[in-house]
């Protein structure tokens, strides 16, 4: 078989954008929602607060989208953890209100407690080898019992606001009232918030300083590299996207506790897909179990660990909703599941397992979420945002599919 | 004016197939004349069976440039039913059937026409009889396909491409998974279809086969067509063949042997019974006993179903079988293994005769594969060193000179010659003690196959041990030292080089051992 050669800069340029459409598309998706809703609201739509509370009203469902990433890479589901995660908030609540251990040991038991119980689910999937939806749907039914059975069906409150301040407060240190800041910036409530705008420029600075080592390493040992117009564009779309992120926290209440959060376990898992031999297991594991198995990888050990992860991920964010509710509800958790599932499919995840990337997971939840909050904001209910999100749901995989016979994936 | 070619039916005219980075056929001209066999060879990766999928409509008309011609008339056909309905049947080399169906159900699927919409289930049964005996099965029609033999379904595929009135056949390496004796009743049954006057394109790596039964042989190269002979009108012979088909002069099929064997014994395995993982009480494998030198290379011979791969399987930690017994020995130690992880870490390797489905993960790419044995050693405390990677990947890229644009191809479009590279890229870079290959070279073209023969040549003279299964005799005599022969599950003998031939393999096979 020959080759095609691609002499012209601009046309191997254009086959590279086209090679990574799907890594970016979600962000042109993104952008085009956000684009659209700023014509119908008049602009509403992009204020600071509104920016900030997007972030607010969807951080559970992202966490879960995460988590979900790995279960679907594996080729697995998970039914559970829209049920697991009302248990695990109700288990915080209760735990935190009946002993005086206080906060912080708190999210650290119900996170333990979340991996006990991600092990328990693993455990049936990968080692007794019993499909993950019946594992799953046994477990969205019990721990939807169990929910019942610890609230007594009533909605408990936290004795004290920490729940509250960790899913709906912010980091609100570090802000100023000079006045150049504030013609600057016009912050919407009289102050700015340094917070962000320092982080934004350190995680930016780390980006852009990372991204060139890399690339002199890699030119250094002869490797492929993009071209450089690519590689800027690329850059600067990147940097563009963070700076947008902080300025718009530092403009109204600073960043908020739970994108902080929500950050840190993006980027946690991003590397450990990415960079680590477990992330790769996974994703061999997913791709053809037999064959990783005969390539020596225990695999039943890797479905287990993916499980606990999702476990633990259920009580981050169980913890999460009962804050953003303020109360652990008896009915907490309804329809998580289905929600963090189309997040990982919208962002581009295999229904067969072996493709998927967290960042498009996150991607995925970021577009439902962007378009419940603003059609929200329209006053238009949310049963036509089930609708809207049925139809993107579905287009985007379609698309996928279109995408992956054209690159011979199927 | 065109003239329309009575004698032709089947004209490809200047065909161009694009695939994302790869021209798969490069201004293809082909001509069939009615009523002949018609035999295309070329390497893995020359374009056959792009180019059926491009007559049988497999590929759209529209995703390709140039004309298919049928019967003189362009046929312009936007799947498979199309090209169906002109009587055109296509088998491909990985059967189609529905295994949970029954024989006469498989053969009339997907055109089964009823009466006001109901099926007269005992007719079919009644006609489905008459497509067995032409393709000399006797089974009963009721029989579910799951539980034949490849070699049966594969003509229950011919049987079901008669039912539909079928004018030319296209058969994509139809003996590839068959014996001799299957092969050679598969082959008579072309003969004889050809007598009933319905034309035959065959695709075959072997090419015995194919100077047995064509009328015409083309070969195709790189997307081109090289030649094409009139078998009756010139004289053609097998390097002849071989010679168009990798553009260069084989001489040897074999490579010549640079290693000496040792004389300590790096794997011995003894007393080996293996059951089947299904029916418990049935044993697969019995009472193998071998043993493996330094640098030596080990053929392990017999019928289809003698039980070496499940022997290899069971021994390459557990993966086959329900419960094992007897004792693997590693330099005269006894070693368990409960997982192909075990095995590697004491220095096994196994390389699938099922590459796809036990060897690659297709959908991720050629460094990827390559490097998913052996991560511990390019990266620290579980963290992949990625530049190291690539590094290590360009390696065995290059080493086995593996064609592909770039390592960052996803090995599902590599030709299958090279994705057997790509599966002993993974397997060299693991650097076990004794490579237990299963069947290298199935499906492979003949320069490929002389490449996959110098690596293991070259194996064995680092000191390696080589186990490798062959149900292809000549490859077994040309390349082992010493040649255990299985059937029925035993180890029914073992020969040196030296006294090695066909006949013997044979005789040793079909000779019965004394039950203990």
């Amino acid at each position: 078989m020959i080759a095609h050669e691609n002499k012209s800069g601009l046309q191997t340029f254009l086959n590279i954008a086209k090679a990574n459409l799907r890594n970016f598309s979600m962000f042109l998706i993104l952008g085009l929602i956000m684009a659209g809703f700023a014509f119908l609201t008049h602009g509403v739509n992009l204020n600071p607060r509104n920016f900030t509370y997007i972030f607010i009203q969807n951080s559970y469902i992202e966490i879960l989208a995460i988590g979900m990433l790995l279960v679907i890479v594996i080729g697995n589901i998970d039914l559970s953890v829209g049920s697991l995660s009302g248990f695990m908030g109700s288990v915080a609540v209760i735990m935190f209100n009946r002993t005086d251990i206080g906060f912080l040991p708190t999210v650290a038991l119900t996170l333990l407690v979340g991996f006990a119980i991600g092990a328990y689910q693993g455990y049936w999937i990968a080692f007794v080898k019993i499909p993950a939806f019946i594992v799953t749907l046994s477990g969205m039914l019990l721990f939807k019992g169990l929910n019942y059975i610890i609230t007594n069906v009533t909605p408990v409150t936290p004795k004290s606001d920490v729940f509250k301040e960790m899913a709906s407060g912010t980091i609100d240190f570090l802000k100023t009232k000079a006045p150049v800041a504030l013609a600057i910036f016009k912050p919407a409530q009289g102050e700015v918030h340094l917070l962000p705008l320092i982080l934004g420029v350190l995680i930016i600075f780390y980006i852009v300083m990372n991204s060139i080592v890399d690339r002199s390493n890699k030119i250094k040992n002869e490797f492929q590299t993009l071209p450089m117009s690519y590689f800027l564009i690329r850059l600067l779309a990147v940097s563009g996207i963070i700076m947008l992120l902080s300025v718009q926290f530092a403009r109204y209440r600073g960043l908020p506790t739970i994108a902080a959060i929500l950050g840190v376990t993006a980027v946690i898992l991003t590397f450990v897909t990415k960079s680590t031999i477990f992330g790769r297991y996974i994703y061999a594991v997913g791709g053809n179990q037999r064959s990783a198995k005969l390539s020596g990888i225990n695999s039943e050990r890797i479905i287990f660990l993916v499980h606990v992860i999702m476990g633990g991920l259920c009580g981050l964010a169980g913890m999460a909703f009962a804050g953003y509710m303020n109360s652990a509800l008896p009915d907490a958790g309804k329809d998580f599941e289905l929600e963090a599932i189309a997040a990982c499919f919208i962002g581009g995840a295999s229904t067969t397992g072996g493709i998927g990337t967290v960042i498009g997971a996150i991607m995925g939840g970021l577009v439902m979420g962007t378009i419940n909050n603003h059609m929200s904001i329209m006053n238009i209910g949310t049963n036509w945002q089930y609708v809207v999100k049925a139809l993107v749901l579905l287009f985007a995989v379609w698309y996928d599919l279109f995408a992956r016979k054209k690159a011979g994936i199927v | 004016m065109t003239v329309v070619n009575e004698n032709y039916i089947l004209e490809v005219k200047n065909l161009t197939k694009d695939f994302p980075g790869v021209r798969a056929l490069d201004d293809v001209t082909f001509r069939v004349r009615r009523g002949e066999i018609h035999c295309l060879c070329g390497e893995n990766g020359a374009g056959k069976s792009t180019l059926m999928n491009v007559i049988s409509g497999v590929l759209p008309h529209g995703s390709y440039e140039g004309q298919v011609l049928f019967h003189g008339r362009e046929a312009r056909y936007r799947s498979v039913r199309d090209s169906e309905r002109d009587n055109l049947a296509i088998i491909h080399q990985e059967l189609a059937l529905s295994p949970y169906l029954s024989i006469y159900e498989n053969i009339f699927l997907g055109h089964i026409k009823p009466r006001f919409g109901i099926i007269n289930w005992s007719k079919l049964i009644v006609d489905s009889k008459q497509y067995l005996q032409k393709v000399g099965l006797s089974e009963d029609p009721d029989t579910v396909v799951s539980k034949m033999g490849v070699g049966k379904q594969q003509l229950i595929e011919i049987a079901r491409a008669l039912s539909k009135k079928v004018e030319l056949l296209i058969l994509d390496e139809p003996t590839s998974s068959l014996n001799d004796a299957e092969s050679e009743k598969l082959l008579q049954l072309i003969l004889d279809l050809k007598n009933e006057g319905i034309t035959c394109i065959m695709i075959s790596h072997k090419l015995n086969e194919i100077l047995e039964i064509a009328d015409t042989i083309t070969i195709l190269r790189d997307g081109r067509t090289v030649n094409s002979y009139d078998v009756k009108a010139t004289q053609v012979s097998e390097p002849v063949l071989i010679q168009d088909m990798v553009g260069r002069d084989i001489k040897h099929r074999f490579p010549e042997k640079k290693h000496v064997v040792g004389e300590t014994v790096v794997m011995e395995v003894r007393d080996w019974t293996v059951y089947h993982p299904e029916y418990p009480d049935y044993a697969v494998v019995k009472k193998a006993s071998f043993k493996v030198r330094k640098g030596e290379i080990l053929a392990f011979c017999g019928p289809m179903g003698a039980g070496r791969t499940e022997l290899m399987m069971s021994i390459f930690g557990h993966s086959y079988g329900s419960k094992c017994s007897g004792a693997v020995l590693v330099h005269g130690q006894e070693r368990i293994f409960h997982s192909p992880r075990d095995a590697m870490e004491a220095g096994i390797a196994y390389v699938s005769e099922d590459r796809k489905e036990l060897g690659l993960i297709l959908l991720q790419d050629v460094k990827t594969n390559i490097t998913n044995s052996s991560l511990k050693k390019i990266s620290r405390s579980g963290i992949i060193n990625r530049d190291q990677e690539v590094i290590e990947a360009e390696k065995y890229r290059k080493a086995l000179s593996i064609k592909t644009p770039s390592i960052d191809q996803i090995v599902r479009n590599l030709s299958g010659g090279n994705q057997q590279k790509v599966v002993l890229g993974r397997v060299l870079m693991v650097d076990p003690e004794v490579f237990i290959v299963d069947e290298p070279t199935r499906g492979i073209d003949v320069g490929a196959k002389y490449e996959i023969y110098t690596i293991l040549n070259d194996l064995a003279a680092r000191g390696k041990s080589i186990i490798m299964i062959s149900s292809e005799m000549p490859e077994a005599i040309g390349m082992a030292d010493r040649i255990y022969v299985m059937n029925d599950g035993r180890i029914k003998g073992e020969l040196n080089r030296e006294e090695a031939s066909q006949e013997k393999i044979m005789t040793m096979a079909l000779r019965k051992v004394q039950e203990n």
